[in-house]
């Protein structure tokens, strides 16, 4: 039997991003374009703007598992709960072994080493005092596999490496998974506990790369002249990922229906981005949806607020759209870069386009930069589309990857 | 330190691991582990957080000593006399 046209279809969604724990309370603070990004002090760096969670941490494990774990684990713990709560999916509704936990990361075991670091530091660099903790929180399935304990699921589990494209290339994994018949439901996402790091910041600032502004909701701008780089958040996003007819067999609610998606490399440099490979990308994915840029709705871009790297994506998004009219947001100038869960949360943070027929603004434009001025840029504003059927979420990463991920509202 | 200072940093530290874990029906010569929801990475931690607070290096061999409420003490007594 040929699976690979198997239709794969959302219908959890578990997500904590800064300023809202659930996908409704997100939807509100995009639509009304509401930064909570604050300044945050780091060990040795100091004050840098970045996008904190408040979450309900005990809502599904003790403070001691919290506490034995990994913030990325925490975050994966919660959004997995929420997912399948919201999928209204009981735990024992599908057999334990043939549920798949792909989660990506764009980095793991950074915050979890550095603290490791300090803390022997207080004892002279005594090994003697390091951890035992150290190796089962840095494995780096460690947020997956903190999702299975919770669970008790015993399918698959593991990380997805892909830099700042690992939330989509986890969804990409969940449904060639469910595609292969490797697992009957997935649950598929991304986490960052990338601001407990100094050294993610310190990082991008060395690079030129740290976005910075008087008032911390202003530090994402991606498109406006004044950008100056990327603000750091955590957060977390998982999804319940079925197979149609299963998901249409229990009657649950579909979100959307994952149409196309395409991954490639851009073979050419370690942070540079690279606008032809992103467009092959952008263009895979459509083909293997089946559709053209006339079809689609929304862009959600990866744009992050560095210089080249908005005006390389919004290069690759011209030379493949034309004069097709989406309309183009971006979720980061008011969440910050949620790095591994980049992808999944801003995708979830347009799903509920289908329903409201909103496309939420990209905020903190007060000068838009003409090499960014592209047609249909949805700016401070959100805007209400006649239409709303596709949404293509780009996610690009370090070291050259690129992902896309479309989305179609589920008609039978 | 006397006995029930050792008792009260043992409870203490199994408090910082746990700070759910219910010591009002702790029976003090019973295993530990069958009372209270802690697994072996915890006994580590019981190890670790001696050695931090009292520098004390206990051997593997002696991880065994640590089981009870009661056999922590009579391990630690000798251990932490000028403590």
């Amino acid at each position: 039997m040929d699976n690979t046209q198997q239709r794969i279809v959302i219908t959890g969604v578990g997500l904590a991003a800064p300023g809202a724990d659930n996908l409704a309370d997100f939807r509100k603070k995009l639509l009304a374009g509401t930064s909570d990004i604050q300044e945050i002090d780091l060990r040795y760096f100091g004050s840098a703007p970045a996008g904190i969670c408040d979450f309900p941490e005990t809502k599904y494990r003790k403070k001691k598992e919290n506490k034995r774990g990994t913030r990325a684990g925490c975050f994966g713990v919660y959004c997995a709960h929420e997912a399948l709560a919201s999928a209204g999916l009981a735990h024992d509704y599908y057999d334990p072994a043939r549920i798949g936990v792909y989660i990506g990361l764009t980095e793991h075991g950074t915050v979890e080493t550095e603290n490791e670091v300090y803390n022997i530091s207080k004892f002279d660099y005594n090994v003697d005092y390091w951890t035992h903790h150290h190796n089962p929180r840095t494995v780096l399935n460690n947020p997956a596999g903190e999702i299975t304990m919770s669970l008790g699921i015993t399918g698959p589990h593991y990380s997805i490496g892909a830099a700042c494209a690992a939330g989509n290339a986890s969804l990409i994994q969940g449904v060639q998974m469910l595609r292969l018949n490797e697992v009957d439901m997935a649950l598929a996402g991304g986490v960052s506990e990338s601001t407990g790091s100094f050294g993610i910041f310190a990082s991008f600032k060395a690079q030129g790369a740290l976005g910075e502004a008087d008032d911390p909701r202003m530090a994402s701008r991606p498109f406006d002249q004044s950008r100056n780089g990327i603000v750091v958040s955590e957060g977390a996003c998982v999804y319940v990922l079925e197979r149609l007819e299963s998901a249409l067999e229990r009657g649950a609610k579909i979100y959307g229906e994952i149409v196309g998606y395409a991954i490639n490399s851009d073979a050419r440099d370690f942070v540079l981005p690279y606008a032809p490979r992103q467009a092959e990308c952008m263009q895979m994915a459509l083909d293997r949806a089946g559709l053209t840029p006339e079809d689609v709705d929304i862009i959600n871009t990866h744009a992050t607020g560095t210089k080249q790297g908005d005006i390389e994506e919004c290069k690759a998004i011209a030379s493949v759209f034309g004069n097709a009219a989406p309309h183009i947001n971006n979720t980061k100038s008011i969440i910050g870069h949620a790095m591994g869960a980049a992808g999944v949360l801003e995708l979830a943070g347009n799903l509920p386009a289908f329903d409201d027929n909103m496309v939420h603004p990209t905020i903190n434009v007060s000068h838009l930069d003409p090499e960014c001025a592209l047609p249909n840029l949805v700016l401070n504003e959100p805007v209400r589309r006649e239409r709303m059927s596709v949404i293509l979420n780009n996610s690009f990463g370090m070291v050259g990857i690129n992902s896309v991920v479309v989305v179609q509202r589920y008609t039978p | 330190m006397t006995r029930d200072q050792i008792k009260d940093l043992v409870l203490d530290i199994i408090a910082d691991i746990d700070d759910e874990a219910d010591f009002e029906t702790l029976v003090s010569d019973q295993p530990l582990r069958d009372q209270l929801d802690l697994d072996s990475m915890d006994f580590l931690d019981i190890v670790m957080e001696l050695r931090k607070r009292h520098q004390l290096q206990i051997p593997e061999e002696d991880y065994p000593q640590l089981a009870s409420l009661d056999s922590c003490v009579n391990y630690l007594e000798p251990l932490l006399k000028d403590a």
